[in-house]
Protein backbone atom coordinates (compact mmCIF):
# COMPACT_ATOMS: atom_id res chain seq x y z
CA UNK A 1 0.00 0.00 0.00
CA UNK A 2 2.31 2.29 -1.03
CA UNK A 3 0.52 4.79 -2.73
CA UNK A 4 -1.54 5.56 0.47
CA UNK A 5 1.67 5.78 2.91
CA UNK A 6 -0.26 8.57 4.94
CA UNK A 7 -2.98 9.50 6.31
CA UNK A 8 -5.70 11.99 4.83
CA UNK A 9 -4.70 15.15 7.44
CA UNK A 10 -5.56 17.73 4.86
CA UNK A 11 -9.07 17.66 5.52
CA UNK A 12 -8.44 17.19 9.60
CA UNK A 13 -6.13 20.60 9.09
CA UNK A 14 -8.76 22.27 7.24
CA UNK A 15 -11.64 21.81 9.76
CA UNK A 16 -9.06 22.33 12.34
CA UNK A 17 -8.54 25.73 11.75
CA UNK A 18 -11.73 26.55 10.49
CA UNK A 19 -13.30 26.00 13.92
CA UNK A 20 -11.05 28.47 15.38
CA UNK A 21 -12.30 30.81 12.61
CA UNK A 22 -15.59 29.94 13.19
CA UNK A 23 -15.22 29.96 16.74
CA UNK A 24 -14.57 33.53 16.62
CA UNK A 25 -16.74 34.38 14.63
CA UNK A 26 -20.05 32.77 16.51
CA UNK A 27 -18.75 33.73 19.75
CA UNK A 28 -18.12 37.58 18.79
CA UNK A 29 -21.77 37.46 17.34
CA UNK A 30 -23.17 35.99 20.78
CA UNK A 31 -21.43 38.59 22.67
CA UNK A 32 -22.75 41.49 20.49
CA UNK A 33 -25.87 40.39 20.97
CA UNK A 34 -25.17 40.08 24.78
CA UNK A 35 -24.51 43.95 24.57
CA UNK A 36 -27.46 44.41 22.78
CA UNK A 37 -29.78 43.17 25.69
CA UNK A 38 -27.91 45.27 27.76
CA UNK A 39 -27.91 48.43 25.39
CA UNK A 40 -30.53 48.47 23.64
CA UNK A 41 -29.39 51.28 21.08
CA UNK A 42 -27.08 48.55 19.36
CA UNK A 43 -29.86 46.71 17.27
CA UNK A 44 -28.64 49.19 14.66
CA UNK A 45 -30.62 48.34 11.71
CA UNK A 46 -33.16 44.81 11.19
CA UNK A 47 -30.47 42.91 10.10
CA UNK A 48 -28.44 43.47 13.04
CA UNK A 49 -31.27 43.40 15.26
CA UNK A 50 -31.27 40.52 17.79
CA UNK A 51 -34.15 38.35 16.26
CA UNK A 52 -31.63 38.13 13.29
CA UNK A 53 -28.53 37.76 14.96
CA UNK A 54 -29.39 35.43 17.66
CA UNK A 55 -30.31 32.30 15.06
CA UNK A 56 -26.91 33.49 13.63
CA UNK A 57 -24.98 33.15 16.62
CA UNK A 58 -26.24 29.83 17.46
CA UNK A 59 -26.30 28.38 14.13
CA UNK A 60 -22.59 29.84 14.01
CA UNK A 61 -21.34 28.26 17.39
CA UNK A 62 -23.41 25.01 17.19
CA UNK A 63 -23.04 23.81 13.35
CA UNK A 64 -20.03 26.01 12.47
CA UNK A 65 -17.46 26.07 15.04
CA UNK A 66 -18.92 22.51 16.81
CA UNK A 67 -19.49 20.88 13.70
CA UNK A 68 -16.32 21.60 11.86
CA UNK A 69 -14.48 20.54 15.40
CA UNK A 70 -16.64 17.71 15.21
CA UNK A 71 -15.26 16.99 10.98
CA UNK A 72 -11.44 17.42 12.34
CA UNK A 73 -11.56 15.11 14.98
CA UNK A 74 -13.77 12.40 13.80
CA UNK A 75 -11.31 12.65 10.49
CA UNK A 76 -8.84 12.33 12.58
CA UNK A 77 -9.86 9.72 14.92
CA UNK A 78 -11.31 7.33 12.37
CA UNK A 79 -8.06 7.18 10.85
CA UNK A 80 -5.65 6.66 13.96
CA UNK A 81 -7.99 3.94 15.38
CA UNK A 82 -8.45 2.28 11.98
CA UNK A 83 -5.11 2.21 11.06
CA UNK A 84 -6.09 3.38 7.11
CA UNK A 85 -6.28 6.71 5.07
CA UNK A 86 -9.90 8.28 5.04
CA UNK A 87 -12.02 6.37 2.27
CA UNK A 88 -13.19 8.74 -0.61
CA UNK A 89 -10.37 11.52 -0.01
CA UNK A 90 -12.37 13.97 -3.30
CA UNK A 91 -15.36 13.15 -0.92
CA UNK A 92 -14.49 14.35 2.18
CA UNK A 93 -12.80 17.28 0.46
CA UNK A 94 -16.73 17.74 -0.76
CA UNK A 95 -17.07 17.66 2.86
CA UNK A 96 -15.49 20.61 3.80
CA UNK A 97 -16.16 23.03 0.99
CA UNK A 98 -19.91 21.68 1.27
CA UNK A 99 -20.11 22.65 4.83
CA UNK A 100 -18.29 25.88 4.34
CA UNK A 101 -21.30 26.58 2.13
CA UNK A 102 -24.13 26.21 4.06
CA UNK A 103 -22.11 28.47 6.72
CA UNK A 104 -21.81 31.23 4.07
CA UNK A 105 -25.16 31.13 3.37
CA UNK A 106 -26.73 30.78 6.93
CA UNK A 107 -24.51 34.17 7.73
CA UNK A 108 -26.38 35.60 4.30
CA UNK A 109 -30.04 34.34 4.44
CA UNK A 110 -30.52 34.29 8.26
CA UNK A 111 -29.78 38.20 8.89
CA UNK A 112 -32.25 39.26 5.47
CA UNK A 113 -34.60 37.15 7.69
CA UNK A 114 -35.06 33.62 5.82
CA UNK A 115 -36.07 31.47 8.56
CA UNK A 116 -38.04 28.55 9.11
CA UNK A 117 -38.42 29.54 12.87
CA UNK A 118 -37.20 26.15 14.04
CA UNK A 119 -34.79 26.42 16.66
CA UNK A 120 -31.57 25.25 15.27
CA UNK A 121 -32.97 24.38 12.18
CA UNK A 122 -33.61 27.63 11.05
CA UNK A 123 -32.16 27.36 7.60
CA UNK A 124 -34.70 27.38 4.72
CA UNK A 125 -35.47 24.13 2.36
CA UNK A 126 -32.37 24.75 -0.58
CA UNK A 127 -29.84 24.79 2.16
CA UNK A 128 -31.51 21.88 3.48
CA UNK A 129 -31.03 19.84 0.66
CA UNK A 130 -27.35 20.99 0.30
CA UNK A 131 -27.05 19.85 4.50
CA UNK A 132 -28.59 16.51 3.47
CA UNK A 133 -25.70 16.17 0.51
CA UNK A 134 -23.19 16.80 2.56
CA UNK A 135 -24.38 14.48 5.38
CA UNK A 136 -24.48 11.47 3.07
CA UNK A 137 -20.79 12.24 1.61
CA UNK A 138 -19.78 12.67 5.66
CA UNK A 139 -21.63 9.13 6.51
CA UNK A 140 -20.12 7.71 3.20
CA UNK A 141 -16.51 8.76 4.13
CA UNK A 142 -16.75 7.40 7.90
CA UNK A 143 -18.40 4.45 7.70
CA UNK A 144 -16.02 3.41 4.44
CA UNK A 145 -13.36 4.24 6.37
CA UNK A 146 -14.24 1.65 9.27
CA UNK A 147 -15.33 -0.60 6.93
CA UNK A 148 -11.70 -0.81 5.58
CA UNK A 149 -10.12 -0.55 9.02
CA UNK A 150 -6.90 -2.95 9.65
CA UNK A 151 -7.78 -3.89 13.31
CA UNK A 152 -11.11 -6.18 14.29
CA UNK A 153 -12.33 -3.38 16.60
CA UNK A 154 -13.99 -0.73 16.27
CA UNK A 155 -12.89 1.85 19.02
CA UNK A 156 -15.51 3.20 21.48
CA UNK A 157 -15.14 6.48 20.13
CA UNK A 158 -16.08 5.86 16.41
CA UNK A 159 -19.07 4.45 17.81
CA UNK A 160 -20.41 7.36 19.40
CA UNK A 161 -19.30 9.52 16.32
CA UNK A 162 -21.11 7.20 14.30
CA UNK A 163 -24.11 7.49 16.13
CA UNK A 164 -23.83 11.33 16.07
CA UNK A 165 -23.58 11.13 12.22
CA UNK A 166 -26.76 8.97 11.65
CA UNK A 167 -28.80 10.34 14.04
CA UNK A 168 -28.52 13.95 13.11
CA UNK A 169 -28.91 12.32 9.62
CA UNK A 170 -32.69 10.88 10.66
CA UNK A 171 -33.30 14.18 13.28
CA UNK A 172 -31.99 16.66 9.93
CA UNK A 173 -34.77 14.47 7.24
CA UNK A 174 -37.93 14.28 9.44
CA UNK A 175 -37.74 17.85 10.83
CA UNK A 176 -36.85 19.75 8.27
CA UNK A 177 -39.90 18.20 5.90
CA UNK A 178 -41.54 21.16 4.17
CA UNK A 179 -43.33 22.56 1.45
CA UNK A 180 -41.48 24.90 -0.73
CA UNK A 181 -43.38 27.64 -1.84
CA UNK A 182 -40.51 30.27 -3.32
CA UNK A 183 -37.09 29.78 -3.14
CA UNK A 184 -36.87 31.21 0.54
CA UNK A 185 -39.60 30.08 2.04
CA UNK A 186 -41.04 27.16 3.01
CA UNK A 187 -43.89 25.70 5.56
CA UNK A 188 -43.51 22.94 7.63
CA UNK A 189 -45.38 19.38 7.12
CA UNK A 190 -46.53 19.14 10.75
CA UNK A 191 -49.54 21.53 12.39
CA UNK A 192 -50.24 22.41 15.63
CA UNK A 193 -48.62 20.56 18.57
CA UNK A 194 -46.93 17.79 16.21
CA UNK A 195 -45.16 20.45 14.81
CA UNK A 196 -43.88 21.35 18.16
CA UNK A 197 -42.97 17.81 19.12
CA UNK A 198 -41.30 17.08 16.06
CA UNK A 199 -39.23 20.32 16.74
CA UNK A 200 -38.30 19.57 20.17
CA UNK A 201 -37.54 16.01 19.52
CA UNK A 202 -35.03 17.11 16.96
CA UNK A 203 -34.10 20.29 19.02
CA UNK A 204 -33.45 17.96 22.17
CA UNK A 205 -31.56 15.32 19.96
CA UNK A 206 -29.53 18.07 18.22
CA UNK A 207 -28.15 18.41 21.93
CA UNK A 208 -28.01 14.85 22.37
CA UNK A 209 -26.38 13.77 19.36
CA UNK A 210 -25.08 16.75 17.57
CA UNK A 211 -23.33 18.05 21.15
CA UNK A 212 -22.92 15.22 23.62
CA UNK A 213 -22.88 12.17 21.55
CA UNK A 214 -20.16 13.56 19.02
CA UNK A 215 -18.35 15.35 21.94
CA UNK A 216 -18.02 12.34 23.91
CA UNK A 217 -16.24 10.41 20.89
CA UNK A 218 -13.91 13.13 21.28
CA UNK A 219 -13.57 12.38 24.85
CA UNK A 220 -12.99 8.63 24.46
CA UNK A 221 -10.13 9.57 21.98
CA UNK A 222 -8.48 12.66 23.22
CA UNK A 223 -8.47 11.95 27.29
CA UNK A 224 -6.64 8.93 27.14
CA UNK A 225 -3.99 9.85 24.68
CA UNK A 226 -3.06 13.45 26.29
CA UNK A 227 -3.35 11.32 29.55
CA UNK A 228 -1.41 8.32 27.91
CA UNK A 229 -3.53 5.77 30.25
CA UNK A 230 -6.71 3.72 28.09
CA UNK A 231 -9.62 4.79 29.58
CA UNK A 232 -10.66 4.46 32.45
CA UNK A 233 -13.47 1.09 31.85
CA UNK A 234 -14.45 0.22 28.24
CA UNK A 235 -17.26 -1.71 29.39
CA UNK A 236 -18.46 0.88 30.81
CA UNK A 237 -18.06 3.14 27.41
CA UNK A 238 -20.15 0.40 25.78
CA UNK A 239 -23.33 0.31 28.20
CA UNK A 240 -22.76 4.18 28.19
CA UNK A 241 -23.18 4.52 24.68
CA UNK A 242 -26.22 2.40 24.10
CA UNK A 243 -27.94 3.59 27.21
CA UNK A 244 -27.81 7.30 25.66
CA UNK A 245 -28.91 5.50 22.17
CA UNK A 246 -31.82 3.89 24.09
CA UNK A 247 -32.91 6.85 26.15
CA UNK A 248 -32.07 10.40 24.69
CA UNK A 249 -34.81 9.75 21.97
CA UNK A 250 -37.07 10.32 24.33
CA UNK A 251 -36.31 13.15 26.67
CA UNK A 252 -37.75 16.04 24.01
CA UNK A 253 -40.60 16.88 25.45
CA UNK A 254 -39.71 18.06 28.37
CA UNK A 255 -39.28 21.33 26.08
CA UNK A 256 -42.99 21.20 25.84
CA UNK A 257 -44.05 21.48 29.86
CA UNK A 258 -47.84 22.92 30.09
CA UNK A 259 -47.97 23.27 26.51
CA UNK A 260 -50.73 21.77 24.23
CA UNK A 261 -48.58 18.71 24.14
CA UNK A 262 -50.41 16.28 26.35
CA UNK A 263 -49.23 15.58 29.81
CA UNK A 264 -48.98 12.01 29.76
CA UNK A 265 -46.36 12.77 26.92
CA UNK A 266 -44.92 15.61 29.15
CA UNK A 267 -44.93 12.86 32.15
CA UNK A 268 -42.80 10.13 29.47
CA UNK A 269 -40.02 13.17 28.55
CA UNK A 270 -39.42 13.96 31.93
CA UNK A 271 -38.92 10.42 32.85
CA UNK A 272 -36.37 9.88 30.71
CA UNK A 273 -34.68 12.78 31.23
CA UNK A 274 -34.55 12.25 34.88
CA UNK A 275 -32.82 8.54 33.73
CA UNK A 276 -30.30 10.53 31.76
CA UNK A 277 -28.41 11.87 34.44
CA UNK A 278 -27.01 7.72 34.93
CA UNK A 279 -25.50 7.50 31.56
CA UNK A 280 -24.31 10.99 31.70
CA UNK A 281 -22.49 10.75 35.09
CA UNK A 282 -21.20 7.34 34.13
CA UNK A 283 -19.52 8.86 31.32
CA UNK A 284 -18.44 11.75 33.00
CA UNK A 285 -16.86 9.49 35.88
CA UNK A 286 -15.44 7.30 32.91
CA UNK A 287 -13.53 9.83 31.30
CA UNK A 288 -12.63 11.34 34.89
CA UNK A 289 -11.44 8.63 36.32
CA UNK A 290 -8.99 7.76 33.27
CA UNK A 291 -6.83 10.40 35.08
CA UNK A 292 -6.84 8.42 37.99
CA UNK A 293 -2.57 7.77 38.43
CA UNK A 294 -1.87 10.91 36.38
CA UNK A 295 -3.21 13.44 38.33
CA UNK A 296 -0.08 15.19 38.41
CA UNK A 297 -0.05 15.75 34.47
CA UNK A 298 -3.04 18.29 34.94
CA UNK A 299 -0.93 20.84 37.45
CA UNK A 300 1.58 21.79 33.83
CA UNK A 301 -0.62 20.19 31.01
CA UNK A 302 -3.22 22.91 29.88
CA UNK A 303 -4.75 20.76 27.15
CA UNK A 304 -5.31 18.05 29.92
CA UNK A 305 -6.65 21.23 32.09
CA UNK A 306 -9.73 21.90 29.34
CA UNK A 307 -10.60 18.15 28.33
CA UNK A 308 -10.73 17.81 32.27
CA UNK A 309 -12.67 20.84 32.87
CA UNK A 310 -15.16 20.27 30.38
CA UNK A 311 -16.12 16.81 31.95
CA UNK A 312 -16.52 18.85 35.03
CA UNK A 313 -19.48 21.19 33.01
CA UNK A 314 -20.53 17.81 31.50
CA UNK A 315 -21.24 16.49 34.78
CA UNK A 316 -22.74 19.69 35.69
CA UNK A 317 -24.92 20.57 33.10
CA UNK A 318 -26.24 16.87 32.67
CA UNK A 319 -27.36 17.27 36.54
CA UNK A 320 -29.16 20.45 36.00
CA UNK A 321 -30.66 19.48 32.91
CA UNK A 322 -32.70 16.33 34.31
CA UNK A 323 -33.83 18.32 37.26
CA UNK A 324 -34.81 21.29 35.38
CA UNK A 325 -36.76 18.54 33.40
CA UNK A 326 -38.92 18.20 36.41
CA UNK A 327 -42.45 19.92 35.64
CA UNK A 328 -42.61 21.73 39.09
CA UNK A 329 -38.95 23.46 38.61
CA UNK A 330 -39.81 23.93 34.90
CA UNK A 331 -42.61 25.89 35.76
CA UNK A 332 -40.24 28.24 37.30
CA UNK A 333 -37.13 28.09 34.84
CA UNK A 334 -38.75 28.05 31.67
CA UNK A 335 -38.64 31.13 29.81
CA UNK A 336 -35.87 32.79 31.68
CA UNK A 337 -32.65 33.36 31.82
CA UNK A 338 -31.44 30.17 33.71
CA UNK A 339 -32.31 27.95 30.70
CA UNK A 340 -29.91 30.18 28.65
CA UNK A 341 -27.30 29.74 31.20
CA UNK A 342 -27.74 26.13 31.76
CA UNK A 343 -27.19 25.80 27.68
CA UNK A 344 -23.83 27.60 27.84
CA UNK A 345 -22.94 25.85 30.65
CA UNK A 346 -23.06 22.90 28.40
CA UNK A 347 -21.98 24.61 25.16
CA UNK A 348 -18.91 26.76 26.15
CA UNK A 349 -17.84 24.38 29.50
CA UNK A 350 -18.68 21.01 28.04
CA UNK A 351 -19.02 21.32 23.99
CA UNK A 352 -16.44 24.00 23.39
CA UNK A 353 -13.49 23.34 26.00
CA UNK A 354 -13.78 19.78 24.87
CA UNK A 355 -12.56 20.87 21.37
CA UNK A 356 -10.26 23.82 22.23
CA UNK A 357 -8.66 21.07 23.95
CA UNK A 358 -8.54 18.37 21.31
CA UNK A 359 -7.97 21.25 18.67
CA UNK A 360 -4.45 22.10 20.91
CA UNK A 361 -3.62 18.38 20.81
CA UNK A 362 -4.34 18.24 16.93
CA UNK A 363 -2.44 21.59 15.70
CA UNK A 364 0.75 20.98 16.70
CA UNK A 365 0.84 17.10 15.13
CA UNK A 366 -1.27 18.56 12.01
CA UNK A 367 1.63 20.52 11.22
CA UNK A 368 4.79 19.00 12.15
CA UNK A 369 5.70 20.63 15.02
CA UNK A 370 6.41 19.20 18.61
CA UNK A 371 4.15 21.82 20.64
CA UNK A 372 1.94 25.03 20.09
CA UNK A 373 3.77 28.10 19.57
CA UNK A 374 3.20 29.17 23.31
CA UNK A 375 1.57 26.95 26.50
CA UNK A 376 1.69 30.04 28.07
CA UNK A 377 -1.07 31.39 26.07
CA UNK A 378 -2.54 28.01 26.37
CA UNK A 379 -2.76 27.60 30.53
CA UNK A 380 -3.84 31.94 30.06
CA UNK A 381 -6.54 30.83 27.53
CA UNK A 382 -8.11 28.09 29.87
CA UNK A 383 -8.10 30.89 33.03
CA UNK A 384 -9.84 33.32 31.09
CA UNK A 385 -12.28 31.05 29.72
CA UNK A 386 -12.71 29.68 32.85
CA UNK A 387 -13.47 32.63 34.37
CA UNK A 388 -16.10 33.61 31.47
CA UNK A 389 -18.10 30.54 31.55
CA UNK A 390 -18.45 30.84 35.98
CA UNK A 391 -19.33 34.73 35.40
CA UNK A 392 -21.63 33.58 32.53
CA UNK A 393 -23.89 30.43 34.27
CA UNK A 394 -23.71 32.03 37.56
CA UNK A 395 -25.23 35.60 36.32
CA UNK A 396 -27.99 33.68 34.30
CA UNK A 397 -28.73 31.33 37.29
CA UNK A 398 -29.15 34.66 39.36
CA UNK A 399 -31.03 36.54 36.94
CA UNK A 400 -33.53 33.14 36.15
CA UNK A 401 -34.64 32.48 39.52
CA UNK A 402 -35.44 36.22 39.77
CA UNK A 403 -37.02 36.28 36.56
CA UNK A 404 -39.34 33.21 37.17
CA UNK A 405 -40.11 33.93 40.97
CA UNK A 406 -41.11 37.79 39.87
CA UNK A 407 -43.45 36.39 36.98
CA UNK A 408 -44.76 34.33 39.46
CA UNK A 409 -45.67 36.40 42.36
CA UNK A 410 -49.10 37.86 42.97
CA UNK A 411 -50.98 40.27 45.18
CA UNK A 412 -53.42 39.16 47.95
CA UNK A 413 -56.24 40.04 45.38
CA UNK A 414 -54.85 37.98 42.40
CA UNK A 415 -53.54 40.48 40.45
CA UNK A 416 -49.50 39.95 39.17
CA UNK A 417 -47.12 41.86 41.87
CA UNK A 418 -45.08 43.05 38.80
CA UNK A 419 -45.23 44.07 35.25
CA UNK A 420 -43.17 42.41 33.10
CA UNK A 421 -41.42 45.36 31.87
CA UNK A 422 -39.82 45.13 35.77
CA UNK A 423 -38.25 41.80 35.59
CA UNK A 424 -36.61 43.15 32.66
CA UNK A 425 -35.18 46.44 34.63
CA UNK A 426 -33.69 44.58 37.06
CA UNK A 427 -31.85 41.79 34.65
CA UNK A 428 -29.86 44.26 33.66
CA UNK A 429 -26.91 44.01 35.79
CA UNK A 430 -26.58 40.10 35.14
CA UNK A 431 -26.85 40.58 31.68
CA UNK A 432 -23.77 43.39 32.16
CA UNK A 433 -22.49 40.14 34.08
CA UNK A 434 -23.21 37.82 31.73
CA UNK A 435 -21.72 40.35 28.43
CA UNK A 436 -18.08 40.20 30.41
CA UNK A 437 -18.61 36.96 30.67
CA UNK A 438 -18.68 36.07 27.14
CA UNK A 439 -16.12 38.71 26.20
CA UNK A 440 -13.68 36.99 28.67
CA UNK A 441 -14.52 33.90 26.88
CA UNK A 442 -14.22 35.24 23.20
CA UNK A 443 -10.82 36.94 24.36
CA UNK A 444 -9.89 33.44 25.18
CA UNK A 445 -10.51 32.41 21.72
CA UNK A 446 -8.14 35.08 20.11
CA UNK A 447 -5.32 34.17 22.62
CA UNK A 448 -5.89 30.80 20.69
CA UNK A 449 -5.64 32.23 17.01
CA UNK A 450 -2.90 34.19 17.63
CA UNK A 451 -1.21 30.96 19.15
CA UNK A 452 -2.62 28.87 16.29
CA UNK A 453 -1.20 31.36 14.18
CA UNK A 454 2.09 31.19 15.44
CA UNK A 455 2.07 27.49 15.37
CA UNK A 456 1.25 27.46 11.87
CA UNK A 457 2.66 30.35 10.04
CA UNK A 458 5.51 29.08 7.82
CA UNK A 459 4.83 25.12 9.17
CA UNK A 460 4.61 22.75 6.38
CA UNK A 461 1.71 20.38 6.19
CA UNK A 462 2.76 17.08 7.52
CA UNK A 463 0.67 13.83 7.00
CA UNK A 464 1.94 11.40 9.52
CA UNK A 465 2.52 7.51 8.04
CA UNK A 466 -0.03 4.58 8.04
CA UNK A 467 0.98 2.37 10.56
CA UNK A 468 1.39 -0.83 9.34
CA UNK A 469 -0.68 -3.50 10.14
CA UNK A 470 -0.12 -5.79 13.73
CA UNK A 471 2.59 -8.27 13.02
CA UNK A 472 4.66 -5.97 10.41
CA UNK A 473 6.36 -4.03 12.66
CA UNK A 474 9.84 -3.31 11.36
CA UNK B 1 -54.28 -6.26 19.35
CA UNK B 2 -54.46 -2.86 18.97
CA UNK B 3 -51.48 -0.50 17.60
CA UNK B 4 -50.50 0.72 22.11
CA UNK B 5 -49.91 -2.93 22.58
CA UNK B 6 -47.32 -3.21 19.70
CA UNK B 7 -45.66 -0.08 21.15
CA UNK B 8 -45.84 -1.72 24.48
CA UNK B 9 -44.08 -4.58 23.21
CA UNK B 10 -41.27 -2.98 21.64
CA UNK B 11 -40.50 -0.47 24.32
CA UNK B 12 -40.66 -3.79 26.88
CA UNK B 13 -38.00 -4.95 24.09
CA UNK B 14 -36.18 -2.59 23.84
CA UNK B 15 -35.33 -2.17 27.79
CA UNK B 16 -34.82 -6.03 27.59
CA UNK B 17 -32.24 -5.62 24.53
CA UNK B 18 -30.44 -2.98 26.79
CA UNK B 19 -30.56 -5.72 29.96
CA UNK B 20 -29.00 -7.76 27.77
CA UNK B 21 -26.28 -5.45 26.24
CA UNK B 22 -25.37 -5.16 29.92
CA UNK B 23 -24.72 -8.25 30.91
CA UNK B 24 -22.44 -8.72 27.55
CA UNK B 25 -20.58 -6.06 28.23
CA UNK B 26 -19.96 -6.74 31.86
CA UNK B 27 -19.51 -10.76 30.78
CA UNK B 28 -15.62 -12.20 31.60
CA UNK B 29 -15.73 -13.25 28.59
CA UNK B 30 -15.79 -9.68 26.56
CA UNK B 31 -12.93 -8.76 29.15
CA UNK B 32 -9.76 -9.40 26.93
CA UNK B 33 -11.68 -8.10 23.77
CA UNK B 34 -12.36 -5.46 25.35
CA UNK B 35 -8.65 -4.66 26.66
CA UNK B 36 -7.36 -5.26 23.10
CA UNK B 37 -9.89 -2.79 21.95
CA UNK B 38 -8.87 0.27 24.96
CA UNK B 39 -5.38 -0.08 24.20
CA UNK B 40 -6.22 0.90 20.13
CA UNK B 41 -5.58 4.33 20.79
CA UNK B 42 -2.01 3.41 21.47
CA UNK B 43 -0.94 0.91 19.04
CA UNK B 44 0.48 3.83 16.72
CA UNK B 45 2.43 6.63 18.02
CA UNK B 46 1.03 9.48 16.77
CA UNK B 47 3.58 11.92 19.23
CA UNK B 48 4.14 15.81 17.98
CA UNK B 49 6.50 15.54 15.04
CA UNK B 50 10.04 15.10 15.98
CA UNK B 51 12.54 14.75 13.26
CA UNK B 52 12.23 11.06 13.47
CA UNK B 53 8.84 10.75 12.27
CA UNK B 54 9.37 13.69 9.95
CA UNK B 55 11.47 11.49 7.98
CA UNK B 56 9.26 8.82 7.68
CA UNK B 57 6.16 10.93 7.50
CA UNK B 58 5.61 12.76 4.16
CA UNK B 59 5.06 16.45 3.90
CA UNK B 60 2.82 17.87 1.21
Amino acid sequence: MENQATYNYKVVRQFAVMAVVWGIVGMFVGVFIAAQLVWPQLNLHEVLGFGRLRPLHTNAVVFAFGGSALFATSYYVVQRTCHAPLFAPRLAAFTFWGWQLVIVLAAISLPLGMTTTKEYAELEWPIDLLITVVWVAYAIVFFGTIARRKVSHIYVANWFYGGFILTVALLHIVNSCEIPVTLTKSYSCYAGVQDAMVQWWYGHNAVGFFLTAGFLGMMYYYVPKQAGRPVYSYRLSVVHFWALIFTYMWAGPHHLHYTALPDWTQSLGMIFSLILLAPSWGGMINGIMTMSGAWHKLRDDPILKFLITSLSFYGMSTFEGPMMSIKTVNALSHYTDWTVGHVHSGALGWVAFISIGSIYYLMPRLFGKEQMYSVKLMTAHFWIATIGVVLYIASMWIAGVMQGLMWRATNPDGTLTYAFVESVKATYPYWTIRFIGGLMFLTGMLLMAWNTWKTIAGAKAYDAPVLAPAGHHA
Amino acid sequence: MDQNDLRSIVTVLAFLTFIGIVLWAWSGKRKQAFDEAARLPFSEDDAPAADGARKEGKTS
